[in-house]
């Protein structure tokens, strides 16, 4: 197999990584469903605190489109609706029984898109998809180009998708049968190619790609196997997990919503893989955390900060805790960096131990500053993106330009890397978000 | 540091919203920025971020300027000296080079300074770093004898119109530092041009000193003699005097060891685009060699070889610290290749082919700042042709 090798990128190397090995939690007090993990959902409640719910009962539905449900993944009694600011709707909490019952999904036998698309959206699992143009949740009457599946984990501290994937193979194969009924091209599987796991799997085209970090972006895999051509060039990506739980739900017709979550990062004393379900709440297992520290749900780059008793992300398989940025620096600039991290050479460490790993905070390390230094952000993005240019177009709202220069393909993860080595401390990614909504609005 | 750190953020409710100074708020920031790096925490996005800042990098870049600002003392001091015909001590030599070089320096930084801050307190945006460097990069490239008057207003052109009125940092078309070494060469030509510009500036030269740059040299010479390197030896200039900078000349520019020294450190700290100084210099090697085919007489200007143009004038100081500007060269990694290489081109060109100019760099930087917008135009639009071409299929 070819192996697609990206030149550009840059591995963040961080203290907090964890053992290898799955461990068992018991099942927790509290999960919730966040509708904001999902880009473009509006939500409107089905239910009300206090009220019973099964494995399978909806909990809310998209007011743009009301075929998109959030499905309760566990059966009990739902103790909390939390709202945010402007009363938009943040989590709904469910105290859940421990039971798990649930009716069984009346899965036809006969599979066609029709019948796969309403099992998936019955299930909740639908909501694992996610569209490009745009990185926001997929329409269920689209039928995609493609199905892109990255099992790439380059991102800091991120899961390894072949742990995910143990024990789970014919899930994961079936998963990959299912996905092929619902696109009009193929599922697209990348991995890296020392990861042999994936080599095997049927109903895919295997694609390799090796290289630093974003290599594992599915945004990546995209540009480079088959762009996007325009706004109506439709394609859809989800997870391994994703494609495990929709396998398994296809083999036992029962919402079975098991996960594998990683805790990792520096703040935490106790780092490892275990299993739990979708939503749960990050009190239940996370053990000995510092005080002053960032829970995040998802790598540091893209992930969301939570509270302590905050719940994992829909999608999420990582649980990523991170000291807060605390002491002021006497005259930093002056510091040889002895013990900077930096994918700049300015600081001693970068030049004399560029392979050592850090103790990162969430310090932001400067005031904000104009866009000065255009060409750098070009190392970090492997494709074929000029993402000053892009940024700029995004800035002044020019939508023709922002087209031209390739919004539809990227995604705001892709430049993550651009906002962590900015020195001006630009926020890419919120701008890339402004530029996708801007697009997605006008064009 | 503790009590400095709390005295300071004591000092904030004055200057941030509602406070009595909050339009010197600008200041304020520059104050507290320079002395800590703040706690200031992520809210979105990426939740770390890279220990640089603009501060970091401008301090990195002002770094590698120094040996070339510390030779430019020495030289200044020995120049004055050499022209009275005196021997002294190193120490009378960098005494009487500090007195001359460090008011000028402070004559520029308070200049810029006051016309940064004042902006900034207008425009209401944090004071930009990048005022440090176009300050400390004025110094090196006027020569020592410059009036004070002229310093003043050079610095005042360069950072009004070279910078503050396209919109400050980031969005300027030339090089600051250029537009105000510009502004001195076409307003005090007398002072700045003809052939016995930046020299020394003994009151009672010798007799037998001359005066005459190596540029000035060359564009002057006259045939009979066996080749153009015998010509500028006989002057004094040799290849190796010329490389150490022990030559008269702009403040920083001689030394083209010192420079490559400030290389060094750009090139090691990623600070400055190594695509930019590698094509100059490709960019002259090859205009000059290919000039060098045409050379009528060997004692001809055109008979120079690459070498002895890399070390002359202000070509190195130009392709390391000038030519890299990340505002003012090109915005694309491809375009940077054509940038760089056609500086080095046009001041062999201008240097040689227009000896009314012999200073050829600033002018090649200053052009090709102007077509800079244009080649990255075309980069862009090359990246915006292939995304049409499969988005056509």
């Amino acid at each position: 197999m070819k192996v697609i090798k990206l030149r550009r990128g840059y591995d963040i190397k961080l203290i907090g990584e964890t053992v290898r090995t799955i461990e068992q939690t018991p099942f927790p007090s509290k999960v919730a469903l966040k509708p904001t993990d999902f880009e473009g959902l509006k939500p409107k409640l089905l239910v009300q605190i206090g009220e019973e719910v099964k494995v399978g009962t909806p909990l809310a539905f998209d007011k743009k489109n009301d075929r998109i449900k959030i499905i309760s993944h566990v059966s009990g009694k739902i103790s909390e609706i939390i709202r945010g600011e402007r009363r938009v709707i943040e989590a709904i909490v469910i105290e859940p029984d421990g039971k798990q019952t649930g009716e069984e999904l009346n899965i036809n036998k006969n599979r066609n898109k029709e019948s796969i698309t309403e099992a998936l959206l019955k299930s909740g699992l639908f909501l694992n998809f996610v569209q490009r143009p745009f990185n926001k949740i997929a329409n269920p009457s689209d039928t995609p180009r493609d199905i892109f599946i990255s099992a790439l984990d380059t991102a800091p501290l991120a899961a390894e998708a072949s742990l995910l994937l143990q024990g789970n193979e014919n899930s994961f194969q079936k998963g990959l049968d299912i996905l092929s009924e619902l696109t009009s091209g193929k599922v697209r599987l990348s991995f890296k190619p020392e990861d042999k796991v994936f080599a095997d799997f049927k109903n895919c085209e295997l694609h390799n790609f090796s290289g630093k970090h974003p290599a594992g972006n599915v945004g990546v895999h995209i540009h480079h196997i088959s762009p996007i051509k325009n706004a109506n060039d439709i394609v859809w990506s989800c997870s391994v997990q994703a494609v495990i739980l929709i396998g398994r739900l296809f083999e036992t017709k029962k919402i079975n919503s098991e996960i594998i979550v990683k805790v990792a990062g520096s703040a935490v004393e106790k780092r490892y893989y275990f299993k739990t379900i979708v939503g749960t709440q990050v009190s239940s297992f996370l053990v000995k955390v510092n005080e002053n520290s960032r829970i995040i749900s998802g790598d540091v780059l893209t992930g969301k900060k939570i509270d302590p008793d905050g719940f994992v992300g829909f999608k999420d398989n990582l649980i990523t805790v991170i000291p807060e940025a605390i002491e002021p620096e006497f005259l930093g600039w002056l510091n040889p960096g002895f013990s900077k991290r930096s994918w700049w050479k300015t600081f001693v460490s970068a030049i004399i131990t560029p392979n050592k790993t850090f103790n990162a905070d969430t310090n932001i390390g400067g005031g904000n500053r104009s866009l000065v230094i255009n060409s750098i952000y070009e190392e970090v993005v492997p494709m074929h993106i000029l993402p000053s240019y892009l940024i700029k177009s995004i800035l002044v709202e020019d939508i023709e330009e922002m087209e031209s220069l390739g919004i539809y393909e990227v995604a705001e993860e892709d430049f993550a890397l651009c906002e962590y080595i900015c020195p001006s401390k630009t926020e890419f990614q919120q701008i890339i978000r402004k530029g996708l909504n801007l697009m997605e609005k006008e064009g | 540091m503790k009590f400095l750190y709390d005295f300071i953020q004591k000092l904030g409710p004055l200057f941030k919203k509602g406070g009595k100074l909050e339009k010197l708020y600008p200041i304020y920031e520059m104050g507290e920025g320079f002395m800590f790096v703040l706690p200031l925490r992520t809210k979105t996005g990426s939740h770390i971020r890279d220990a640089i800042d603009m501060k970091r990098f401008m301090i990195t870049v002002y770094v590698a300027l120094v040996p070339a600002f510390i030779f430019g003392i020495f030289n200044a001091g020995y120049q004055h000296f050499l022209s009275l015909g005196i021997s002294v001590t190193i120490w009378q030599i960098i005494l009487k080079g500090a007195i001359v070089v460090i008011p000028i320096y402070l004559i520029v930084l308070i200049t810029g300074g006051i016309w940064e801050v004042l902006f900034a307190v207008i425009r209401k945006h944090e004071i930009n770093e990048g005022f440090l460097i176009t300050s400390f990069l004025i110094p090196l490239i006027v020569p020592p004898t410059i009036p004070w008057w002229q310093l003043v207003t050079a610095t005042t052109f360069g950072i009004v119109i070279g910078k503050e009125i396209f919109g400050g940092v980031g969005m300027n078309i030339f090089n600051p530092a250029l537009v105000a070494r510009a502004f001195l060469f076409f307003a005090f030509p007398k002072a700045m041009s003809g052939n016995s510009v930046w020299t020394a500036f003994g009151e009672k030269v010798v007799d037998t000193y001359t005066s005459a740059t190596p540029l000035a040299v060359i564009s002057d010479t006259v045939s009979g003699s066996t080749g153009i390197i015998e010509v500028l030896a006989d002057k004094g200039y040799t290849l190796w005097n010329m490389f150490l900078g022990i030559i008269p000349g702009s403040i920083g520019e001689t030394s083209t060891l010192m420079i490559l020294l400030g290389l060094l450190i750009l090139l090691l700290t990623k600070t400055a685009s190594w695509r930019i100084v590698l094509s100059v210099f490709v960019g002259g090697f090859a205009m000059s060699t290919l000039l060098n085919q045409f050379a009528p007489d060997p004692t001809h200007i055109f008979a120079l070889p690459a070498h002895y143009h890399f070390v002359m004038g202000g070509f190195a100081f130009g392709a390391v610290f000038m030519a890299t500007d990340p505002v003012s060269s090109c915005g694309t990694n491809k375009g940077k290749y054509i940038f760089g290489f056609l500086i080095g081109v046009l001041a062999i060109l201008v240097r040689t082919l227009n000896p009314a100019y012999p200073e050829g760099m600033m002018l090649a930087i200053l052009l090709m700042n102007t077509f800079s917008p244009l080649i990255d135009h075309f980069i862009v639009q090359a990246n915006k042709r292939r995304r049409l071409k499969y988005a056509s299929q």
